[in-house]
């Protein structure tokens, strides 16, 4: 569906209100991968210690972008397009691997590895006849480059000159929410792919979304892993792209004693977990937070749900797709009894999680729900009509704060 | 007492074994599921991806019977989807080694995702990487890896593979 640029118009200014035009458009989701994605955005692409050699690379996308992410001989990380110079074929067919240039399988094409075209085949033409041009020049050809940026084991990349230092663009509050978590060497524990039927931002605002968590989670709320009335609150960047949401466990719930007694008193008669050993987690980063969940603006959400970490990416896939990457994850030097114990949470996330399940699902009800309702809006307003950092999680205030961000990027 | 059965007397207990596992989860008998599990057991779903890579983490991982069971009570009670149903379709067992009574056997299957409005999606093909128990006559899965040829999942995944 594409409206005409008339219909496309904000319902005043209000962070509040939001139209489902919005989740429909195509001609605006066109326009969001190019002022967004491949605008002035740090997208995350990678881990660190996916491309931790040189010649170690990683195939993934920016917007819809496909992107070859690689550590070059001097051990920078380059990023390019995954689109050869010539016919636009893509360069890289793997998921990873190592390589010490690319060469496009088409017609032989290579790369160096930060992009630069170093070979046409059969460039002189073949005795004398045919060739490229005399003129030809391999320096002006190549794939769009982007630059890359690493905080605490993150790779991020842009494709444009005007996106503000990474550190800036994230800003101290939230960036000290990232090291809070990522405070040593990562190992990677699996990478599944999520297929959403729905708009990417149906998703982000979903992830930003603490009100929700307690009531659409029965999980949840049963087993007390969160809830409204606990300790935490929502921790919005000044631009209200990025945010950190945290739960704090109450002292008397931080044993994990207190945690099985309370776990097998559900609140739900009958429904007990016969095994509760899911939910045994030790406080790793000492300071009580037993849920963390963290976005940057646009694509990237990095979560600690007890001891079950991971880095999910938001992929775009038209107006009404997207998928979600998720890289699950523990530290080099957990032993055997804390990757058990991650082993064991990631069952809270995913494809399959108790919780996740049905974050996989409710965007999908909203986009169906929705189909007619193109110049309706939905109402945005638990905890006012702001998007400040706020010390509870009945609120919507990083919802608006994605719309802020958003409206100013497109310009609404 | 552990027992071993020549294999050529195993496979049709081994498909039996599936035909029972698969007609439970197709008719949404999930409480007959963890029932085909012995104690200990293992049930992880992977992808093919991360088998061969090492990884560990499973889209559902569960190590005990309790957590099998745990998991269908979630489904039952808390957990929000929409509805539908599956069709296994499961091929034959090939029996890649015995020893200590434990058996070890490889099964291709197919799954198709019925959902509420009709539509029917392949959802899934893959294999399951089994460590049979023979006790007391009865075959019962000491581990269960289901092993996903894909790497993606389309929305969720509720109901056991």
């Amino acid at each position: 569906m594409a409206l005409p640029d008339s219909a496309r118009r904000w319902p005043g200014a209000t962070l509040a209100r939001v139209p489902y035009w919005v989740y429909q458009d195509a001609e605006n989701y066109r326009d969001e991968l190019r002022r967004i994605f491949e605008g002035p955005a740090w997208s995350f692409v990678c881990l660190e210690s996916d491309v931790a050699r040189p010649g170690a690379f990683r195939t993934t996308f920016v917007g819809e972008m496909p992107v070859i992410v690689v550590r070059g001989e001097d051990g920078a990380i380059n990023a390019f397009e995954n689109r050869c110079a010539h016919r636009g074929a893509l360069i890289a067919l793997d998921d990873a691997g190592t390589a010490k240039h690319f060469q496009c399988v088409y017609h032989a094409w290579t790369y160096d590895l930060r992009g630069a075209l170093t070979g046409i085949a059969f460039e002189k033409g073949s005795h004398g006849r045919g060739g490229m041009p005399a003129g030809f020049c391999k320096a002006d050809h190549g794939p769009r480059t982007l630059r890359t940026a690493n905080v605490h084991g993150l790779v991020f990349a842009t494709l444009s000159g005007e996106t503000p230092p990474l550190e800036a663009y994230i800003g101290p509050e939230i960036l000290g929410r990232i090291a809070r978590v990522l405070r040593k060497p990562v190992r990677v524990l699996g990478r599944f792919v999520q297929a959403l039927p729905n708009n990417w931002k149906l998703y982000v605002e979903n992830v930003k979304d603490t009100y929700h968590a307690s009531l659409l989670h029965a999980f949840f709320g049963t087993f007390r892993i969160t809830r409204l009335t606990q300790g935490g609150g929502v921790l919005v960047s000044a631009d209200g792209g990025h945010h950190a949401s945290t739960t704090i466990n109450r002292p008397e719930d931080r044993t994990s004693t207190a945690y099985r007694e309370q776990g097998i008193r559900s609140e739900r008669e009958g429904y007990r977990l016969l095994d509760p050993s899911l939910l045994d987690g030790v406080d790793e980063f000492g300071d009580g937070i037993q849920l963390q969940i963290l976005t940057v603006f646009p694509n990237f959400v990095l979560q600690q749900i007890q001891n079950c970490l991971a880095v999910r990416q938001v992929v775009p896939r038209g107006p009404d797709a997207m998928e979600l990457h998720w890289t699950y994850f523990g530290f080099e030097d957990d032993d055997p009894a804390m990757e058990r114990r991650r082993l064991k949470q990631a069952n809270l996330v995913g494809p399959a999680g108790y919780v996740s399940m049905e974050d996989g699902c409710v965007g999908g009800f909203v986009q169906r729900g929705a189909a007619a309702a193109g110049d309706q809006v939905s109402v945005v307003n638990m905890g006012g009509d702001g998007a400040e950092s706020q010390e509870t999680r009945a609120t919507e205030a990083s919802v608006r704060g994605f719309w802020k961000a958003y409206r100013r990027y497109m310009g609404y | 007492m552990v027992t071993t059965a020549p294999a050529s007397l195993l496979q049709p207990r081994l498909a039996q074994l599936n035909a029972d596992y698969a007609r439970a989860l197709d008719d949404d008998r999930l409480e007959d599921w963890p029932g085909f599990f012995g104690d200990p057991c293992l049930y992880v779903i992977t992808t093919a991806d991360n088998h061969r890579q090492g990884h560990a983490a499973g889209v559902i991982y569960a190590d005990s019977p309790g957590m099998l069971h745990d998991r269908v009570a979630a489904l039952r009670e808390a957990n929000v989807y929409e509805r539908h149903t599956y069709r296994h379709l499961v091929g034959l067992p090939a029996i890649v080694g015995e020893s200590d009574g434990l058996v070890r056997a490889e099964t291709p299957f197919l799954v198709v995702r019925i959902m509420r409005d009709g539509r029917m999606d392949l959802f899934a093909t893959g294999r399951y990487l089994d460590v049979v128990v023979d006790t007391h006559g009865a075959l019962r899965l000491r581990e269960r890896r289901v092993v996903c040829d894909g790497n993606r999942f389309d929305t969720l995944l509720a109901i056991p593979l």
